[in-house]
């Protein structure tokens, strides 16, 4: 069973989860290779060699300077039959969810989304994956000759495994786009998506407001973490959409998922009950939210979120 | 302008799913089944349109005899055709679907096709793109902001962490994430008016899925949380654990 990775970068840095896959790959003890498409990836031998990659594909053309979901799924699909993959491991990220399922689509291959576990049984995959946002775990098996899977951020942890990666770089015939990315508006610079975060720190209506949201942000930067939101803030307009966490939103498995202000309704619950450790700040000690929680404080959050901030920064000689 | 909108029956966000005793389904007993929430977004944007353009706006789904309930609820909010293609259960691979519905969609001359990013139920996040190549049409997924001008769409996806203008020519698909619009609600005049539509019903052969659910099973149970305090001098201890017991800070 040979494994294809399609390694994703973004504005030609190598995203974390194209290294969590190669992890991946290894774990499966089957022989691997790695495609990479775009104009122009920094150091992808340098990159790719330390986490134990010995070949990579690179399709480069300066035409592929941007993303098009029709043109590098023709290249992606392309890349499976001549690397001769019998499995392709994605991301399950904003372009892997995009691209996966026209790969899919054109190899004839079936695919399961947003998987938390890939195992070899009998000779095939089995994975297993959330569904209904996670309320219920599904165990699948695919049975195409070809399979795509696409794996959730953060579930398998990168390891490190020295080796000298071959770059074989490839000029891929490159047809007109049907869809054309014009202009990529980025959210704050260097913000860090829920999806990849190891650390989130969520606040909800219990915030009472957006002025009062710099605590929150200040508490994520001591964790290093990302900023999440219950639907109730982002319905609020108080946080952007792409912030919620929740059936509705997105589904979340940080190693630590920190609560302030949010009830627990199960459609937030669904996206991050996943979470390996979740913090819960309520002032009502009937919240659900502290049935999940693995550690709660019952108390205004006004006052212990303050009084977190100060306690970390004391840790950090701030 | 002449548009179709693929909707998904779900269970409602709210529904507490239970596993059948051979853990291989779920039980629908006590579950109330809505229109996908995706797919109101899909619905509302098709509607508005319609009210500038012109034209139809025809309901397609995939499904049992349930499906149409949350077939209804979409003509009730305002659309004026409806197709069911009959099934006995919805197909667990998604291609299978696909399939199902690009030889309906085929048959229509639509120039749009809306659709929702997701099924909030097998969560697949796939129909929509595998439909694209399918039927050999440019798709922009996750679409929060849609412009069309005489043939040509401007369409605003969200991607992580940022926004992508994506611009392509119609006929098009789109698969709508929340924020596109804001679904009206059905009145009653819609309601009346929904009852009365004939629906088309269609029967296909579906193909034999590729994507086999072995088993379902409930995620592993969360030890009852603990409540360490109730002010905010619980805050050393709260650290305390996170670093000594947890170890994830
Ligand atoms: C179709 C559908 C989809 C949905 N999808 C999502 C989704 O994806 N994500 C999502 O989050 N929700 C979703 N919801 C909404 C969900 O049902 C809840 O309404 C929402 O999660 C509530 O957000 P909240 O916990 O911030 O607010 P509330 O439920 O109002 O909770 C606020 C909490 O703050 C506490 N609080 C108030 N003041 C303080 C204080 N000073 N100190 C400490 N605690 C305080 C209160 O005790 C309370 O528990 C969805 C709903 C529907 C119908
Ligand atoms: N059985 C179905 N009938 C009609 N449309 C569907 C069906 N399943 C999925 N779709 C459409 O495809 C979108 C994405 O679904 P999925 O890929 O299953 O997450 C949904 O929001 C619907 O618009």
């Amino acid at each position: 069973m040979k494994i294809l990775v399609f390694a994703e970068h973004r504005e030609g840095q190598l995203r974390k989860i194209a290294f969590e896959n190669i992890t991946l790959a290894k774990k499966l003890g089957q022989p691997f290779e790695v495609a990479v498409i775009g104009a122009e990836v920094q150091e992808i031998a340098e990159q790719l060699g330390k986490y134990g990659v010995e070949k990579v594909v690179f399709y480069k053309s300066g035409k592929l300077d941007k993303y098009s979901a029709d043109g590098y799924a023709k290249i992606l699909a392309d890349a499976v039959q001549k690397q001769g993959a019998d499995v392709l491991l994605m991301g399950a990220t904003s372009t892997g969810k995009d691209l996966a399922p026209r790969v899919s689509a054109i190899l004839n291959a079936a695919m399961a989304t947003d998987c938390t576990q890939v195992d070899i049984e009998d000779d095939n995959l089995k994975i297993i994956r959330p569904m209904y946002a996670g309320k219920v775990h599904a165990t699948i098996r695919l049975t195409s000759p070809i399979k795509i899977v696409t794996v959730r951020p953060n579930v398998y942890s990168a390891a490190e495994a020295p080796a000298t990666a071959a770059v074989d770089t490839v000029e891929p015939q490159v047809t007109d786009f049907k869809t054309v990315v014009k202009e990529i508006i980025s959210g704050a610079k260097g913000k860090l998506d829920v999806t990849e975060a190891d650390i989130i720190v969520s606040g909800g209506r219990g915030m009472k407001g957006p002025e009062n949201w710099p605590m929150i942000e200040e508490l994520a930067s001591l964790f290093g973490a990302a900023n999440g939101a219950s639907r109730a803030a982002v319905d609020a307009g108080w946080r952007p959409h792409d912030e919620q966490v929740g059936q509705t939103g997105k589904t979340v498995s940080p190693t630590l998922y920190i609560a302030i202000g949010i009830s627990g309704a199960i459609q937030h619950l669904a996206g991050m009950s996943s979470s390996k450790y979740i913090v819960a700040i309520n002032k009502d000690a009937d919240a659900p939210i502290f049935k999940f929680a693995d550690y709660g404080i019952a108390a205004d959050l006004f006052e212990v979120v303050p009084r977190m901030i100060e306690e970390l920064k004391a840790e950090k000689g701030m | 302008m002449n548009i179709a909108v693929c909707v998904k029956q779900v269970p409602d966000t709210e529904a507490r799913i239970k596993l059948s005793d051979d853990k291989k389904n779920v039980n629908e007993d006590e579950i109330k089944f809505i229109l996908n929430p995706y797919d109101e977004f899909a619905v509302e944007e098709a509607l508005t349109l319609q009210e500038k353009h012109g034209g139809d706006v025809t309901i397609i789904s995939l499904g049992s005899e349930r499906t149409t309930s949350a077939m209804r609820s979409a003509l009730a909010m305002g659309a004026n055709k409806a197709i069911h293609i009959k099934a006995e259960k919805n197909p667990a691979d998604p291609l299978v679907v696909a399939e199902a519905l690009t030889q309906v969609l085929k048959q229509g001359n639509y120039d749009l096709i809306l659709m929702g990013k997701q099924a909030i139920d097998d969560d697949h996040t796939q129909v929509p793109s595998i439909l694209a190549e399918k039927l050999d049409m440019p798709a922009v997924t996750v679409v929060i902001k849609l412009d069309i001008n005489g043939d040509q769409i401007v369409a605003e996806r969200e991607v992580d962490g940022a926004h992508e203008i994506v611009e392509c020519k119609m006929p098009t698909i789109i698969s709508a994430q929340r924020g596109l619009n804001e679904p009206r609600y059905a009145s009653l005049k819609g309601i009346m008016k929904a009852k009365k539509v004939q629906m088309e019903e269609i029967d296909v052969q579906l193909n034999q899925d590729r994507l086999e659910i072995i088993g379902l099973n409930y995620p592993p149970e969360k030890s009852p949380g603990k409540i360490i305090g109730e002010s905010a001098d619980a805050v050393p201890e709260l650290l305390k654990l996170l670093h000594e017991e947890a170890k994830v800070i």
